[in-house]
């Protein structure tokens, strides 16, 4: 156990043709994608109150809960609920208020539904309270909206200037398709949409650039090493060579976010799902979509100007 | 590149050690109060405590200022015996509109107004611009420069006020900052109901001395004379009172203020106390106006109106109003603390209680426990003895981003806790690549030196590229998150340089040693 590895991942020396699936992947992406987007519009984003203004509250009661008790103290208040679910334990449970119409209406809300509870429930706790105002809401929309444009573009730029630009094209275009795939996945499982979606989407942009740029790093280095080989060929190869790292990083990643879904707690265990499939997401579309794209964009163009392509990296 | 001096050695330890000791006031007090102490601190969704975010009242500002510019304009005009049609402040558009009876009166209207602005203006800017059409109208417009300096302005002062009166409810620790150009952020640990400290910033607590008019008759209805307005009883809004507009005493001249009883009576009073010139005033108007009520107005209620029996001379006085003792304590500190130049409103809130913040810790701690023995064990079973080192990279990455976060007085947030278990992911990789590079290498045939030199210089190449991309995106998350999601950012960034000195230095370093030590002839990758 401590000497030598017991097992590998993958064989040594595969020498598994991925570039023949080029056209399949792209497809089953493009469509997987082009769902997402529809499933973005309808149903839509389980908007989270971080985005959609609103209140929530977490409440716990002594015994298991009684729903009908606390949505009939509600309505005694004529408070309009949106949601009386239960959240984890059968003994809490969350309370959702939709977006009120001023930041006064919020602050006024959130006090009657205290109120009503702790006079008709006996022994109830609020555990946690999330009130957001509507102009703040917009303003983290806008906000989150902005990290993921900012950083595509600064990955865009960086990865230029590392390498050749079919490369920041490949990169790019393949993020923009897992993020889809993201949000597609956020609109199928209603898992809610919230600022820690936002961290978890930005997280999965940066293992998925990681990724693609150690495949294309390795593309790069044999663009230089093997002069006449054809590209498609080359790009199978560096793949092949990689191999065992993209899915022992993937597997790392994968095992370090799985007690996050399975014990990290409500709050949490959404932004690990999203993080799991992001992992598969971006893994395999570092195989069969950005290698792909680079084909498409290098075809001649990579080995025409071998010479001075290499010249940029070799001074790196 | 696989030779260490024993310099370079020493320091690449004592930069570990130095991590591990940046580490230990996180898991006692401070021992004495002059050792420096940094530790990471636990967010508000961890501790339990509430976060507010509360927006300062630009147009409050804006419109207050106005208003009295349009007092000021009404001053200067009188003198001369300039009439207008209307004078009246425009808010929406930031300016005032001036219509005079007689056009041929514009230049004198002007040159009255024209010290006004030269006054007001500050750094050679004058606050308003002055323009005129020949119809007798003039236009005060305030300037965006001018409107700036008077928000920052008023956001620093409620900082101010807010920390003031926060203070004065005894909460241990609480964090005022600005945020963005208009909002302050108070962070309150420990208090998962904030609903006093709402109540206690939801007032301007602005309050004036000003007499009643006696000749009018406010519950009436209509509209009021000229420089009286028609205000509501605090406790009773549909009781209206005629108070004139204009201020006798205001309450920024109190010293202090005390809730007290009223030895007689019995009944809640606040006690106050004037500075000089407030006791000055207050003097002089309650001298003059013997036997005619005097209203006490806070933010636009009249909290009561007695009637004025004797001049009082001595800078002191009791404010009563059908108080309870809660009340007259909350108007003592909102009286003590000073007004807020604008409203405040609050337009976010979370709280979170003390249960569900040791639940969360709990959850996050167990997540990072089994985290961390998946990822050590995987690593073990699948690269062997590079595996452990690994490994041992991986334990000090932990410490070092902890010593870090320490240094920084870092907030961890549970967001936070998932971000360091996903470094802990990540930051393997560069040892994969690592191990995978120079398992090539020997696979090509070189003798163990070569694949370990090769091995490493090619593998840093990508370890680099592929992290800065990362990087990138989190610092990103950083500026444009907010709350916990930027511990979230905060740990992670921290995460990728520590893991980049772990795989650069120290996994080195380790190969090196084990490799001079048992030189072996084939390398176990």
């Amino acid at each position: 156990m401590f000497m030598r590895p017991s097992f590998r991942l993958v064989p040594d020396n595969t020498r598994i043709k991925f570039m023949r699936g080029r056209i399949m992947g792209l497809v089953v992406s493009a469509v997987l994608s082009t769902a997402s987007v529809v499933l973005f519009f309808y149903p839509g984003l389980n908007l989270g109150i971080d985005f959609s203004g609103g209140i929530v509250m977490e409440v716990r009661t002594p015994g298991p809960a009684d729903f009908a008790q606390i949505r009939a103290a509600l309505s005694a208040e004529h408070i309009p609920e949106q949601g009386v679910q239960q959240f984890g334990d059968p003994s809490e449970v969350l309370i959702r208020l939709g977006a009120q119409p001023t930041e006064a209406a919020v602050q006024q809300a959130v006090t009657r539904v205290r109120t009503a509870l702790e006079k008709s429930v006996s022994g109830v706790k609020v555990l946690r309270t999330d009130a957001v105002g509507a102009s703040v809401s917009a303003e983290l929309f806008r906000n989150g909206l902005l990290a993921l444009g900012i950083s595509l573009v600064m990955i865009l730029v960086y990865i230029w200037f590392r390498f050749e630009w079919q490369f920041a094209i490949g990169a790019v275009v393949t993020l923009v398709l897992d993020i889809t795939k993201a949000i597609g996945f956020l609109a199928i499982t209603r898992i809610e949409f919230d600022l820690v979606m936002v961290a978890a989407i930005l997280t999965i942009l940066g293992y998925s650039t990681n990724d693609k740029v150690v495949v294309y790093d390795r593309v790069r280095e044999n663009l230089r090493k093997y002069k006449t080989l054809p590209l498609r060929d080359l790009i199978d190869l560096s793949i092949n060579e990689t191999l065992n790292r993209t899915l022992g990083t993937s597997m790392t990643v994968f095992l370090a976010s799985l007690p996050l879904a399975l014990f990290g707690g409500q709050s949490i265990s959404g932004f690990a799902w999203v993080m799991l499939f992001g992992i598969v997401v971006g893994t395999s579309s570092s195989i069969f979509i950005a290698a792909p794209i680079l084909l498409f964009l290098g075809e001649n163009r990579l080995r025409r100007e071998a010479a001075p392509a290499a010249a940029p990296a070799a001074r790196s | 590149m696989m030779y260490f001096t024993p310099l370079k050695s020493a320091v690449i330890l004592g930069l570990c050690a130095l991590g591990a000791i940046l580490c230990i006031p996180n898991l006692f007090a401070a021992p004495a109060p002059w050792l420096p102490w940094r530790q990471v601190h636990l967010g508000l969704d961890l501790r339990g405590g509430s976060y507010l975010l509360l927006e300062v009242d630009m147009k409050a500002v804006v419109k207050e200022r106005l208003d009295s510019m349009v007092d000021g304009v009404r001053q200067a005009l009188r003198p001369g015996s300039i009439f207008y049609q209307t004078l009246e402040a425009q808010p929406e558009q930031n300016r005032i509109l001036l219509k005079l009876r007689d056009s041929t009166k514009l230049d004198a209207a002007m040159a009255a107004i024209r010290p006004l602005i030269a006054a007001e203006g500050s750094r050679g800017t004058p606050e308003f611009d002055m323009g005129s059409s020949p119809d007798g109208t003039i236009v005060l417009t305030l300037s965006p420069v001018a409107m700036n300096a008077r928000a920052r302005g008023a956001v620093q002062q409620s900082i101010e006020i807010v920390r003031r009166r926060i203070d004065e409810t005894g909460v241990v620790d609480p964090q005022i900052t600005q945020q963005g150009e208009t909002r302050i952020v108070v962070q309150l640990p420990g208090i998962s109901d904030p609903n006093r400290i709402k109540e206690l910033l939801g007032k301007t607590a602005h309050m004036t001395f000003q007499l009643v008019e006696e000749t009018a008759n406010a519950n009436a209805g209509g509209v009021p004379p000229p420089g009286v307005d028609y205000l509501p009883m605090q406790d009773n809004p549909n009781q209206k009172i005629a108070v004139r507009r204009r201020i006798d005493v205001d309450g920024g001249d109190l010293t202090d203020a005390r809730a007290g009883t009223n030895p007689q009576t019995g009944e809640w009073v606040v006690n106050f106390t004037f500075n000089s010139i407030g006791a000055r005033r207050f003097g002089d108007v309650t001298r003059q106006n013997v036997n005619h009520r005097f209203a006490i107005v806070l933010d636009g209620k009249v909290i009561s109106a007695p009637v004025i029996r004797e001049p009082i001379t001595g800078g002191r006085g009791q404010i009563s109003g059908n108080f309870t003792a809660a009340s007259a304590n909350d108007l003592a500190v909102l009286l003590r603390a000073g007004a807020l130049p604008a409203p405040l409103t609050v337009v976010e809130e979370r709280s979170v209680g003390p249960e569900l913040g040791a639940d969360s810790i709990r959850a996050g701690a167990v997540s990072l426990a089994v985290g961390f023995i998946l990822v050590i064990g995987f690593m073990a079973t699948f690269y062997g003895l590079f595996g452990w080192f690994a490994n041992v990279c991986l334990v000090v990455n932990l410490v070092l981003m902890l010593g870090i976060m320490s240094l920084l007085q870092a907030t961890l947030t549970l967001p936070g806790m998932a971000g360091i278990l996903l470094t802990l992911g990540m930051a393997v990789d560069a040892n994969i690549l690592i191990n995978e590079r120079i398992r090539e290498e020997q696979r090509l045939g070189r003798p163990p030196l070569s694949a370990l030199e090769h091995g490493f210089t090619r593998a840093y190449n990508t370890i680099f590229d592929s992290n800065v991309a990362a990087f990138l995106a989190h610092v990103m998350l950083f500026i444009f998150g907010s709350g916990p999601v930027r511990g979230f950012a905060v740990t992670i960034t921290v995460g990728i340089a520590t893991s980049l000195f772990t795989a650069w230095m120290l996994t080195r370093l380790l190969v090196s040693r084990w490799y001079a030590a048992r030189r072996p002839q084939l390398l176990p990758v």
